[in-house]
This record gives structure tokens, sequence and C-alpha cells, in this order.
């Protein structure tokens, strides 16, 4: 699949010095929902800024469909949109007015018949002659999102989409953003909720302190960094770890009956053949076995806390 | 060019103008009347004509000056400055627009509403006195040209000001005064020589001059230096907005 956005040794300082983005590289290829991870603070909302020509970066070059984003901004901004972290949406203007308003600053010829179907998609047509403030922080969201399709964008970003919001619109959100790539749109969003990127992503990237520290396919970064569990809960608790059991590093829980057993799936070998083996040497029975695999979220916070201690070392 | 774009941001400003109408028209007229009330009835009572020309009349140019700078430098200057703070600029800057399409959306709504308000106060004007308007080509060409560049002027302080009180220095502070001290209602000639070189300074008095001018065929000073004097500040407008779209500076930091 080709490429739809290029980013090369991207930096970018603020005015006070600030380095928010360091030398980012960055390949989105087409179809995809990438999901960009960081804490707060990291250049997430920075780097999607300076995609969007929202902020000028420093160094580095940006290309949409092989198109350097500075000298053919006209037609790579065409096929951009974003969807702003915050709620900045004029209030005193309606749904309806909003969404053209947007359409139009994107060079694109009235359709109302498009802006109806969008609206509609959105759970927001009748809303359409409500002024801005007269909504509900969920259905402001969709406003946004309904702006930055206004002009039917192949490249949409959304800048922490869920933020702030409830559970059940969390999802429905979900909903929507699946329902768009369908259609083929490419998304890139950024999130701190790992478990939004869990349920959207193809691939994810993690960034932190402007750089980006790794980027892979969501399912293999989960098998590659996750460490998986196994769980073998015994008929009798373990006694004395001594013998065959001593070789291993595993935890008892407070009645001694559970065992817990940490394995890295990525290694070659796992213990767990002998380990099984030798508890039945040691003659204990086993009533059932269980495997817990490491989430996203715990992959992200072990990274950041190694990329952070490796700032600190240097 | 994206013409839909410039159209964009020109209808939303215009729509803006639209829904506060009573408010945009109804604070010129009043403050027209009110001048006229108190420089032409307690003012005129004393100093009948200036220049051959009834004292009432001869200060409605200078009340078109006033207004129009004054609404000009506030509607452009506003219409910036409120999507920066709103941070709704983010699909300004997001969309396919030059910075000169920009301006271009922005200062032509700020012109336009200064234009309606400028005709709307020649009527009112005319309740109250005589009004003769001998180059009427001339005197929008000075009205358009005005109407421009001081919303280009508004538009710098948009892009500059870091709050609402930011926007009010300059046009309280500066823009005011020049205008009062332009002979807006007197001429120069009725200074002394001292102050009418002084006078000679400021260049509002140019700007009311050639649009007196445009009237009464009279000035304090000669058309062509007045034409002069608002290409000068238009061009310099455009130069300080060029360079500061180019640097990103206090829109993309």
């Amino acid at each position: 699949m080709k490429n739809i956005l290029e980013i090369n040794n991207v930096t970018k300082f603020y005015k006070n010095s600030v380095k928010a983005l360091e030398n980012v590289n960055l390949n989105i290829k087409e179809g995809e929902i990438f999901a960009l991870l960081g804490p707060n603070g990291a250049g997430k909302s920075t780097l999607i800024n300076s995609i969007c020509g929202i902020v000028n970066f420093n160094t580095g070059t940006i290309k949409i469909n092989n198109m350097d984003i500075v000298k053919n901004y006209r037609t790579t901004r065409k096929i951009t949109g974003i969807v702003p972290q915050e709620l900045n949406l004029e209030s005193f203007e309606t749904v309806w007015n909003n969404v053209n308003y947007s359409r139009g600053l994107f060079g694109k010829k009235p359709d109302h018949n498009y802006i109806e179907k969008l609206l509609k998609q959105l759970s927001l047509w009748d809303k359409k002659d409500n002024k801005i403030k007269e909504l509900s922080g969920g259905m402001k969201r969709r406003v946004l999102i309904a702006k930055a399709l206004s002009h039917q964008p192949k490249l949409l970003f959304l800048d922490e989409p869920t933020a702030s919001v409830d559970v059940e619109l969390r999802k429905d959100m979900w909903d929507v953003v699946k329902k768009l790539n369908k259609d083929g749109v490419t998304i890139i969003l950024t999130t701190h909720y790992i478990e939004e990127a869990e349920e959207l992503s193809d691939r994810v990237a993690v960034i932190n302190d402007g750089k980006i520290i790794l980027v892979d396919e969501k399912d293999k970064l989960i098998k590659k960094l996750g460490e998986k569990t196994i769980k073998i809960e015994l008929f009798e608790s373990v006694k004395k770890i001594n013998g065959n059991l001593s070789k291993y590093n595993f935890t008892l829980d407070q009645t001694n009956k559970i065992i817990s057993h940490t394995y890295n799936l990525n290694s070659n070998t796992t213990d767990i053949t002998e380990l099984l083996n030798d508890l039945k040497k040691d003659g204990y029975k086993i009533k059932d076995i269980n495997t817990e695999q490491s989430s996203l979220e715990e992959i992200f916070i072990k990274l950041i806390q190694e990329n952070n201690n490796e700032l600190v070392r240097n | 060019m994206n013409w839909y774009g410039i159209k964009a941001i020109y209808i939303h400003e215009m729509e803006r103008f639209r829904r506060t109408l009573f408010q945009s028209l109804a604070s010129p007229i009043i403050t027209t009347s009110l001048y006229f009330v108190v420089f032409g009835s307690a003012i005129g009572s004393r100093i009948t004509e200036i220049d051959g020309i009834n004292y009432g009349s001869y200060i409605v140019p200078g009340m078109i000056m006033l207004t129009i700078l004054t609404q000009s430098i506030s509607n452009a200057s506003f219409a910036f400055y409120f999507p920066r703070f709103t941070n709704t600029i983010y699909e300004i800057l997001a969309a396919p627009l030059s910075s000169f399409e920009i301006v271009l959306g922005f200062v032509g709504a700020a012109a336009s509403k200064s234009l309606i308000i400028g005709c709307v106060i020649i009527l009112t004007a005319n309740f109250f006195v005589d009004v003769r308007i001998d180059h009427p080509l001339l005197m929008m060409f000075f009205l358009i040209l005005t109407s421009i560049t001081f919303a280009l002027f508004g538009f710098i302080i948009g892009m500059y000001a870091e709050g609402f009180e930011g926007l009010q220095i300059i046009p309280i502070l500066i823009i005011t005064p020049l205008v009062f001290l332009g002979g807006s209602f007197y001429s120069i000639n009725m200074l002394p020589e001292f102050w009418q070189k002084i006078s000679l300074l400021n260049p509002v008095l140019y700007l009311i001059s050639g649009f007196r001018y445009s009237f009464y065929e009279v000035s304090d000073v000669s058309l062509l230096t007045s034409t002069l004097t608002i290409l000068t500040i238009l061009i310099g407008c455009i130069i300080f907005i060029t360079y500061t779209f180019s640097k990103g500076y206090r829109i993309k930091d």
C-alpha cells in the first residue's frame, strides 16, 4: 500500500526555544487508521498542526500524496481535514452555516445535498438550525467532525477525538471513525486513551518528548513487547519453594495456591513445559490454567518510563 | 485563487454584521447626530462659514472620515482577533488559502461594512444640513481607498493584539486624536502658523482634506498629496501584513 503521508526529519522549536519535535520520521499508509500515542506535552498536537499548516515547522519535509505540503499547500490541504482537540466553534452560528463555511474555506463549491447527508450520518440533521451554544459537548464534537469532513478529505486527523466525552458517546465516535475508514478515509488519531488505540488502530506510534520512540502494527506490538502471564491454580497450597521449583521466578497469591509466572512471547523459549513437569514431579495436582496478556496501556507505560529514564541518564 | 474560500470568509463576516445590524448602524447614526447637535448647532452658531461653506456642511466629510477610520479599524481588528481568541482560526490556517486570500476576505468584509456605514452617515447628514458632492467618483475613490487602507491597519491590530483591550488602544489613543486634530471640524488655516505646521505632520489631515475636496472643492493640502498619502499608508500596511504572514509571527508560532 502506498504512503499517503511522509514525514522526514521534522523539527519544531517554539519561540521560547522549547523543542517540540525532534527529527520526526513517520510514514502513513493510505487507508489505515494510525494512532499516535503519547503523554501530555509529548508533541502529538504539534506534529498534527505542523502537517495541517496550523504551525510552521523549522526543518525537515512533510509530503502528502508525494507532494510537499509547503510548496503544494493548495493541493495537499484540499485532501486534509482536522478535528481539533478543543471544542473550537463559533457559538453564535448555526450548525448548518458552520459546516458550509468550512466547505467554502477549503475551496469547494457549495453542495447542500452532501452536507445534508453528512449531518444525517452524524445524527446532526435535526440540530442543523440550532446555534452551536445550544448544543451539548458531544454534539459539538460531532459538528467538528462534520466541519472536517465537509470538503471530503482523504486524510483525516483526529486530535484526541474522544477527550472528555462519556463512554457511550466514545463508542459512537469509534463507530463513526470505523465507518469513515471503511469509506476510504485514512485516519490519524492522537489519543492518550490506549483503549481507543487498541480498539481502532492498525498501527501505532509512541511519541515522547518530541521524538517518535516506536512505530509498529498494533497487534505485532502487543505480541512483540507484550509479556504474558500464566496462572496455574493448584489443588493444594505450595508449602515451600525448594528443589525443582526454586529455579523459577514465579509469585504466589495469598492462599499459596495460584502460581503466577511471567514470560515474554518474543523469546525463543519459554520454561512453561519445565515448570509444569516440575510441579508434577513435586506431586502437585493442577486444578486450572489460564493466561493473561499485557495490554497496550501497560506496554505504553513501560515504553514511556524507559524513555524517560534514558532521557534522565543522558 | 481560492474564490470559494474568500467568499466563505466574506459572507461569514457580513453575516455577523447582519446579526448585529441594529448595533452596527445605531451607534454611528446616533454619534453623527450628536456631532451635528453639538458642533453644528452650538459651534456653528459662532462659525457660520469656512472657505465659503456653511459650517454644518463643512464638517460632514470630516465626520464621515472619523467614522470610516474607526469602523474600518474596529471591524477588521475584531474580525481577525475573534477567531484567534476562540481558536477557530485553526481551520482558516489549515485551509488551502494564501495569506493574500485570507486578508482579502477579512479586509473586504470590514471595508464593505464601513462603506455601508459611511453611506448611512451621508444620508443621516442630509437630515441636518445640505450636503453637496461636487465629485462623486472622487468621493467614492477616497471612501473605498480609506476603508480598505484602515481595514488593513485594523487587520494588523487584530494579528498583534493580545486581548480585547489591545484592540482598543490604538484607535482610542492614536486614531481618534489624529482625526480630531486633522481638520475634521475646522480648517487648519484657522490655526496659528506653528500649529498649522504641526498639523501637516498628521497623515489623517491629508485624507480629510482630499475627501472634503471631493465634496466642496476646498482643501487644506493638494489633492495629489492627499492621494499619495493614502496610497503610502495602504502600501505600508500591505508590506507589513505580508512580512508578518511570511514569518508566521503571532499566527503560526
